[in-house]
Parts: C-alpha cells; sequence; structure tokens
C-alpha cells in the first residue's frame, strides 16, 4: 500500500478522499476482527488454568457489591416514577388495579436490565477500560505477554465472569427495589389499593416475563464487559484516539457511549427475539 | 511455526546463534513520512555469550529488541530466535518460545498496582509450582541481592527509577531465562550500582549460561562485558567484537561516534 503511493504523482483531491475513506473502511473492519478475536481469547481464557480466584472475587466486589448503592438510587426513583405516572394514566379509565402488573412488568423486563447494564457501564466499564488502557500504554500488558502470562486469561477473563455475575443480580435488585418504589408512590401516596397491586403482579407476572429479564441481563453483562475491556485493551491500536493520557481518556469515554448504545439497541433485537 | 524452514536456516550459521537477523528493515509512519529505524540489518547473536547494543537516541535500539520479542513485526526479513521465524509463530508457539525469555523494558513496565514483592513473585506464581513459602525465599534473596531489602510492600509509584529498574530487572531473572533482553538496565543508577549491576549479570551468566542483549550507554564500562557490540546509527548497524574495533573503523561516523561518546584519547 505505502509503495504504490509513494511512486505516484502528487495525489489530486479526489483521490485523498478516496484513500482517506479507504483507510477508514479498513480500520473499521480490522476493529472489528480484533475485537472479536478478543472476545473468543476472553471467553477461552475463562477455562485456562491456574484460574484466577481471588481476582473474580475482588472485581465482584468492585463491579457488583460497589454499585448496589448506585443500583438502588437508580432503581428507587425509577419505580417512584412509574408509580406515579402510572398510577395518573391508569385512573383516568379506573383501571389503577392495574398498576403493580405494570410496573412489575417494565421494570422486570426492559428497565431493570436496560438501566443495570448502562449504570454498571458508567461505573464500573468505565474504571475497567481506564485501567486496561494504562496498562497498555505503560507497557505492563507486553510485559505480560513477554513474561508467556496470557493477558486474557490474567487480566480479562475474571472481569468477564464477575460482569456477567453481577449484572444479573444487580437487575435483580433493581427489580425489587423499584417495585418497592412503585409501591410506595402508587399505593402509599396516590391510595391505589393494595391488594390489588400484590395480586395482580403475582397475577400477571410469568416465569417466561421473569425469564426474559434474566436473559437480558447476561447478554447486557457480556456486552458491556466485551466493548469496555476491549476498548481499553487496544487503546494503543485507534491512533485516531491520541496518544497517552489522552487516547485512555477517549477510549474510556467511548467505551462507555459504545456500551450504553449497544446495550439500547440490542434491547430491541432481543425484545423482538424473546417475546 | 514451519519446523522444515527453521531447520534450514539454522543449519547455514556457523556458529550457533540465539537470535539472528536477516535482511531485516522496520520503518514507522505512512509514505509521505516514512521513519526508516532498520535497514536490510543482518547480524547474530551467539548463543551463551553478551551482545550489546549501543547508538545514540532515538536510533533504534528499542525497537530492535521489540522486534526480537514479537511486539513488532518487520516490514521484511526474517527473525529467528533459537531457530524460530518470531513474527511466523502462532500465538501458542511464540507463548511457549517467550517463556524462555527474560526482559527488562526501558520504562520498566511494572504492575503499578501490585507492590514490589507482587511484582517480582508474580512470574513465580503465574509459571511455577513452588509454595508461595518457597515463593517469598527466592523473592527475598533476589531483593537483598539488588539492594531492595525492606522495600517489598512499596508501590512502583514510591519508588525512584533507579529502584524501579532494579525490581524490573529481578522480575525478569526470576524464571532462570534463556535469552536475556535488557533495555537500559542501568540507566538511572549510580555508578556503584551500576557497576554492582553488572558484575551480578557475568557471574549469573556464568551460572545459568544465559545469552544476554542489553541497551545500553554505559561507554566505556559496558564494553568489559560485551563479546559483541551492535552499533545503531542512522538505519545502518555495524557490529563490532571490541572497542578497538569501533576506533580503527573505515567508517568515519563511527569513528566520530567513537570520539564524542568515548572521549578523544580513547583506545578500546
Ligand atoms: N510504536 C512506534 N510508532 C512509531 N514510531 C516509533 C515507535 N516506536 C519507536 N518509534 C520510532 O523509532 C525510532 C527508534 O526508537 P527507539 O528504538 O525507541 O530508540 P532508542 O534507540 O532510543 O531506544 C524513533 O525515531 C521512534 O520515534
Ligand atoms: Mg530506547
Amino acid at each position: 500500500m505505502d509503495s504504490i503511493q509513494e511512486f505516484s504523482p502528487q495525489p489530486s483531491r479526489l483521490s485523498k478522499g478516496l484513500g482517506t475513506l479507504g483507510y477508514l473502511t479498513l480500520d473499521t473492519l480490522a476493529d472489528l476482527g480484533r475485537m472479536g478475536l478478543f472476545l473468543f481469547f476472553a471467553l477461552i481464557g475463562l477455562f485456562k488454568l491456574p484460574f484466577r480466584f481471588g481476582e473474580v472475587l475482588k472485581q465482584l466486589r468492585f463491579i457488583g457489591a460497589g454499585s448496589i448503592a448506585v443500583i438502588v438510587f437508580t432503581s428507587l426513583s425509577t419505580g417512584m416514577v412509574l408509580g406515579l405516572q402510572g398510577y395518573n394514566a391508569l385512573n383516568r379509565f379506573g383501571a389503577d388495579g392495574m398498576l403493580g402488573t405494570i410496573v412489575a412488568l417494565s421494570l422486570i423486563m426492559e428497565l431493570g436490565p436496560t438501566l443495570t447494564a448502562i449504570m454498571v457501564a458508567g461505573r464500573a466499564g468505565s474504571a475497567m477500560c481506564a485501567e486496561l488502557g494504562i496498562m497498555r500504554i505503560s507497557e505492563q500488558i507486553d510485559a505480560l505477554d513477554c513474561m508467556a502470562i496470557d493477558p486474557f486469561r490474567y487480566l480479562i477473563s475474571p472481569k468477564f465472569l464477575a460482569m456477567v455475575i453481577s449484572v444479573p443480580l444487580l437487575t435483580a435488585v433493581f427489580d425489587v427495589v423499584g417495585i418497592f418504589g412503585g409501591y410506595l408512590v402508587g399505593v402509599e401516596m396516590m391510595g391505589a389499593n393494595s391488594g390489588a397491586f400484590m395480586a395482580g403482579m403475582a397475577h400477571n407476572v410469568t416465569n417466561a416475563d421473569i425469564r426474559m429479564g434474566l436473559i437480558k441481563s447476561l447478554f447486557f453483562g457480556l456486552l458491556v464487559a466485551w466493548i469496555c475491556t476491549g476498548r481499553g485493551f487496544f487503546v494503543h491500536v485507534n491512533r485516531g484516539m491520541g496518544f497517552g493520557a489522552e487516547s485512555v481518556s477517549r477510549a474510556t469515554t467511548q467505551a462507555v457511549v459504545f456500551s450504553s448504545i449497544s446495550v439500547l439497541i440490542s434491547d430491541y433485537f432481543l425484545t423482538s427475539v424473546l417475546l | 511455526m514451519n519446523p522444515d524452514h527453521t531447520a534450514q536456516t539454522t543449519a547455514v550459521g556457523e556458529v550457533a546463534a540465539a537470535v539472528r537477523f536477516v535482511d531485516v528493515s522496520k520503518s514507522f509512519g505512512r509514505a509521505t513520512r516514512r521513519n526508516r529505524v532498520l535497514q536490510s540489518a543482518t547480524f547474530s547473536v551467539p548463543a551463551g555469550k553478551t551482545t550489546v547494543i549501543a547508538g545514540g537516541s532515538g536510533q533504534g535500539k528499542s525497537v530492535t529488541l521489540k522486534l526480537i520479542l514479537g511486539l513488532l513485526k518487520p516490514d521484511s526479513g526474517q527473525i529467528l530466535v533459537f531457530g524460530h521465524d518470531i513474527a511466523r509463530l502462532g500465538f501458542k508457539a511464540l507463548r511457549e518460545l517467550r517463556m524462555q525469555f527474560g526482559v527488562l523494558f526501558q520504562g520498566g513496565a511494572l504492575f503499578d498496582s501490585l507492590s514490589v514483592f507482587e511484582n517480582i513473585a508474580l512470574p513465580l506464581r503465574e509459571r511455577t509450582e513452588l509454595s508461595e513459602e518457597e515463593i517469598r525465599h527466592k523473592v527475598e534473596s533476589t531483593l537483598e541481592q539488588l539492594g531492595l531489602a525492606g522495600h517489598e510492600d512499596k508501590f512502583p509509584a514510591q519508588l525512584s527509577g533507579g529502584m524501579k529498574k532494579r525490581v524490573g530487572l529481578a522480575r525478569a531473572l526470576q524464571l532462570e531465562p534463556k535469552l536475556l533482553l535488557f533495555d537500559e538496565p542501568t540507566t538511572g543508577l549510580d555508578p556503584v550500582m551500576t557497576q554492582e549491576i553488572y558484575e551480578l549479570f557475568s557471574s549469573t551468566q556464568k551460572r545459568l549460561g544465559y545469552t544476554a542483549m542489553i541497551v545500553s550507554h554505559d561507554v566505556p564500562q559496558i564494553f568489559k562485558l560485551a563479546d559483541q557490540i551492535i552499533l545503531l546509527n542512522k538505519g545502518e548497524l555495524d557490529t563490532f567484537t571490541d572497542a578497538a574495533q569501533i576506533v580503527h573503523s573505515s567508517k568515519e561516523p563511527i569513528r566520530e561516534f567513537a570520539r564524542t561518546v568515548m572521549g578523544p584519547g580513547f583506545t578500546g
């Protein structure tokens, strides 16, 4: 590629533009390929010995336990808004007996998995991306490679595992606290019927709905782990990101934005497949 | 890995070479602003001996080491490490080959969220079956040897530049490597410590018989240690067996280099 450009006469504006487009396409394809291989090796790394049990526990504590406060806060306010809006809307048709069902289903099937994944991406995903990015630019990942220690098994796979365990559990916390918030506002404040709230919920929420929420949260956990660790791991390849500290900060921003968008987009497709 | 091919190339070399560069070129950047770091570099590193890479800043010393490590790929040519073409190895074979390496990066590349002790113990923990007690014993004796006793609980950010270098050295020496690749091991150390490190090198090399490639600016001390000297200058690479050869080289730029870095009166 280089040598052809070198001997060609002064390039025209058009050919320069086309060249840029070509490089951009190639870069994007290469990036997709890299990320695909990255996912493959990260999953393989889960089964390689020695298994880093201590590291998984540490990550669980950071991603899981560390995120509980944020999740409780977010889910409580989401549930309370749902209770308020739901009551207002349903009351117009005299259907406020449906409030429990509406609150529970929208939390379990949609809001729980997506909002949890997005909050975790912002809180823990960004930190994982920055940590790996710094390790990359200070040659720590190269050092692992040169010591013949698999960086996937050592660094990436424990984060994947902890993420895939934490996100569904946090989603469960989100759902429960959210429903409590909805009950608090809908029943205690607005005066919807408490028995109808509970009975409607118990009657209308099926195992299939809960399974759907679980599958979504597992998938989102994997997606967030993949994008956030991958952006950090490859911070040195993507030179559009700049160099050094700047490249890490941009990669971190990108990791959070990409993973949030991917969660929202894949949510639509997962819903349409699972419904 | 392609064993046929590698067997052939090792058979050609007369001396057992741990590392061989055959017509290796490496440049950075795209066509308009090409930075040619190595041009058709050919040399071999004799096994069990010490080869020193010298040259001004930015002449490609670190790049040469990274090519050997397989962290960078050459644009053309072959790099044979223990007979294997490193740029064409699969990741598994590459990992196996790297098991025999002991590497010190120019920047140290210490794991900054691990303590000094954990940094040095890492290769032992991850790559050997040693018990925690054996590891402690081994790490502590290395710390002692390198004048780092009492610093084991510090973190890399709390160390001086020279201490970081020594921790990196300690880490690289843990698994008794067959090929040492050290990028400026003594930069930032005082002359006494430098001398001690070099003495440590020669004694461990006698004991373990490893091949060493050391990038260093410690001219002329380093020449006492060197069995071979590689000079890098503007993409050109020349090999010498001792300092006298450099001083009496037929190339003016090399004599010039000798005069500037070794002083006018230096004759080897
Ligand atoms: N990853 C890289 N990308 C682009 N240029 C590089 C890279 N690594 C090294 N270089 C360039 O290669 C040349 C040699 O660098 P290096 O080997 O680090 O020099 P030194 O001899 O001081 O160790 C320098 O001009 C440097 O700018
Ligand atoms: Mg260097």
